[in-house]
């Protein structure tokens, strides 16, 4: 149980900055997860929180006490790793016992603990195995196990899932979550999959190369992304972005079409509509052409592009909505979109103006 | 692990397994036929082996022989040899694990200034093999009153370049997330260095044990210059002591005797580890 701030966390490899200075403060068991793509920093600011890194500028505080330069096993925190980093020659109970072992915690205490995480982690028959004889889902929890067992203040993970097949990666996001919010540990977990932002997080930080470009709840990350960048990372598919110009209450977009709209900012502009926001209309001012559909099920996604101009647009229609007689081929050629679902973001800096 | 069988690889029948068969039998009758031949002197007289032709099957001496070479040998029994051998190639060989296993540590995991220099230092005494500095080295150890000792049979033979380059290898193969793992758990790298890496490099250790055991046990030269007492010869050059001088005459049942002596210790290492030693080659345990 505990707090955690960052004021400021810079890193730098040599002459390379790769963060460039993170706020964040995370409340007491708070789920925070960090989402970017690869190279964003998202990994090394995990790893400064853990210790695995030094900080170059800035300040670390759990539970407002500075951690800067406690060596990792001082801080009160346990890790998750991606390749699950178990010691292969350990069974499954000297993995999870470990730390505790090496904190002279009495055998019969460490004993228990380790059978009250099993039981919870449904490892109980596993405990005499090594690594090697265990599926990936099951090495997942017992790197989980060996986390819980040492009851520390602060849960990392470091793209725990991304070596799971994609059905156990939704089994284990859940497992994950709620193991978490039953233990109540503030936990920091990363991942490039929005998904498992989406879904997971208390609130997330969007990273891009080295900033925190959004913090927020992931709805609200979703509803109102603060720059181009967290509004084209998060959701699945990604946001259309049209170029546009916004004048005298009128939008007009690439294809040379406009719409009354009411903005504070004037002139050109990223316009950005989510494909689930963009319905058929037959009297509907974007027309699709060359479009092909891609029925999943429950949606069918179209792509295309935007006649009248060279964009690309996606949109996600509920149901199957391609012709009986012609798979791939739509319904529907018109489409439209609420003025209220739109998105503008300043052509220079990126950010939300709408 | 590689416990599936590779029979099914290279599909062999008929002739072609006849073929194969003949020429590893002919090849093993050429290697062991001077071995059978050392096994057949050390169970017939002296007459015998003297008087042309030389026999090819066993005679009723064996218990003979061997009783007179372990017990009284020529200059010194051979029970004696083969205990000193026997610290000689453990002290080495174990000697030369702990060693390497510490500066492959050191070199892998810590950063100190100098770091690449040391291990380049290391490596390119590689190149110098013992008999080039021998004469140093005789020096030394002589300054240091260590001739005819176990001592002076063993250290300046300790340090091993090529063990200390076999475990930074495999060292750099263990994963970093272990060892971060190792860290968030608690473990100090002395810790670290017990729990974790040596379970882990248990099957190179193994590996490295048989080869230095042997390297140990052969050692010829080294001996045969610090050890001028017959009671600190080692068995591989006390077989060279047994030659006569001079008129005498050469005991040859006694010399084959101690020859297949010689050979049963190493032999006995290699089968007895032959399974680690393979699995330490082939693969690490990851």
């Amino acid at each position: 149980m505990a707090t955690l701030t960052l004021e400021n966390v810079k890193k730098s490899f040599g002459k390379t900055d790769v963060i460039h200075g993170v706020d964040l403060s995370v409340n007491d068991g708070e789920f925070i997860v960090i989402v970017g793509p690869s190279g964003c920093g998202k990994s090394t600011l995990l790893r400064m929180v853990a210790g695995l890194e030094t900080v170059s500028g800035g300040n670390i505080e759990i539970d407002g006490k500075t951690v800067n330069d406690l060596e990792p096993m001082d801080r009160d925190i346990a890790m998750v790793f991606q390749n699950y980093a178990l010691y292969p020659h350990m069974s499954v109970r000297e993995n999870m016992a470990y730390g505790l072992k090496v904190a002279k915690v009495p055998k019969p205490e460490r004993d228990e603990k380790v059978a009250a995480a099993a039981q919870r982690l449904q490892l109980t028959d596993y405990l005499d195995r090594k690594p090697r004889e265990l599926s990936g889902g099951q090495r997942q929890r017992v790197a989980m196990g060996r986390a819980i067992v040492r009851e520390p203040a602060i849960f990392l993970f470091d793209e725990p899932l991304s070596n799971l097949d994609a059905k156990l990666r939704v089994q284990m996001r859940l497992e994950i979550k709620q193991l978490q919010s039953s233990l109540g540990v503030t936990s920091l977990y990363v991942t490039h999959d929005q998904v498992e932002a989406m879904t997971m997080a208390d609130r997330m930080i969007v990273m891009n190369k080295g900033l925190a470009e959004q913090i927020g709840t992931p709805l609200e990350v979703y509803e109102n992304p603060a720059s181009l960048f967290a509004a084209q990372f998060i959701g699945s598919p990604a946001m259309n972005v049209l170029k546009g110009d916004v004048n005298n209450q009128t939008l007009s977009l690439e294809n040379g079409a406009s719409m009354p709209f009411t903005s504070k900012h004037q002139g050109p502009v990223h316009v950005g509509i989510r494909p689930e926001h963009i319905f058929p209309a037959d009297d509907g001012i974007l027309s699709l052409a060359s479009s092909y559909a891609e029925p999943l099920g429950a949606t069918t996604l179209l792509h295309g592009s935007l006649e009248g101009s060279n964009a690309l647009l996606t949109v996600n229609l509920p149901g199957i909505a391609v012709g009986a007689g012609s798979p791939g081929q739509p319904h529907a050629k018109k489409f439209n979109f609420d003025a209220a679902h739109v998105h503008l973001f300043d052509l220079e800096t990126g950010l939300n103006c709408t | 692990m590689s416990t599936q069988s590779h029979s099914g690889m290279v599909e062999k029948r008929g002739t072609s397994l006849w073929l194969t068969h003949a020429l590893m039998i002919a090849g093993v009758l050429v290697v062991f036929f001077p071995i059978w031949l050392a096994f057949v002197a050390s169970t017939v007289t002296q007459q015998e082996i003297v008087q042309p032709p030389m026999p090819l099957l066993p005679g009723g001496e064996f218990i003979n022989n061997y009783t007179k070479a372990l017990t009284s040998g020529v200059n010194v029994p051979v029970m004696t040899m083969l205990i000193n051998s026997l610290i000689m190639a453990l002290g080495i060989a174990i000697g030369k694990i702990i060693i390497s296993l510490l500066s492959a540590f050191a070199i892998v995991y810590f950063k100190f200034p100098g770091r690449t220099f040391f291990f380049w230092l290391i490596f390119l005494t590689l190149m110098l093999p013992v008999e080039v500095r021998i004469v140093p080295t005789y020096e030394v150890i002589a300054g240091f009153g260590l001739l005819n000792s176990y001592s002076g049979l063993i250290f300046p033979l300790i340090a091993s370049a090529t063990a200390t380059f076999l475990f930074r290898q495999f060292f750099m193969t263990i994963p970093d997330e272990l060892t971060e793992a190792a860290r968030l758990d608690g473990a100090r790298p002395m810790r670290f260095f017990i729990d974790i890496v040596l379970p882990m490099s248990r099957t190179n250790i193994a590996a490295l044990f048989v080869i230095l055991f042997i390297y140990g046990w052969n050692q010829y030269l080294w001996p045969l210059l610090i050890t001028t007492d017959p009671e600190m010869n080692t068995i591989v050059m006390g077989i060279k002591q047994m030659f006569p001088s001079g008129d005498d005459v050469a005991d040859w049942p006694v010399i084959m005797a101690t020859s297949i002596l010689a050979m049963i210790p190493p032999v006995f290492v290699v089968v007895s580890m032959q399974k680690l030693f393979i699995r330490g080659l082939v693969d690490s345990e990851k």
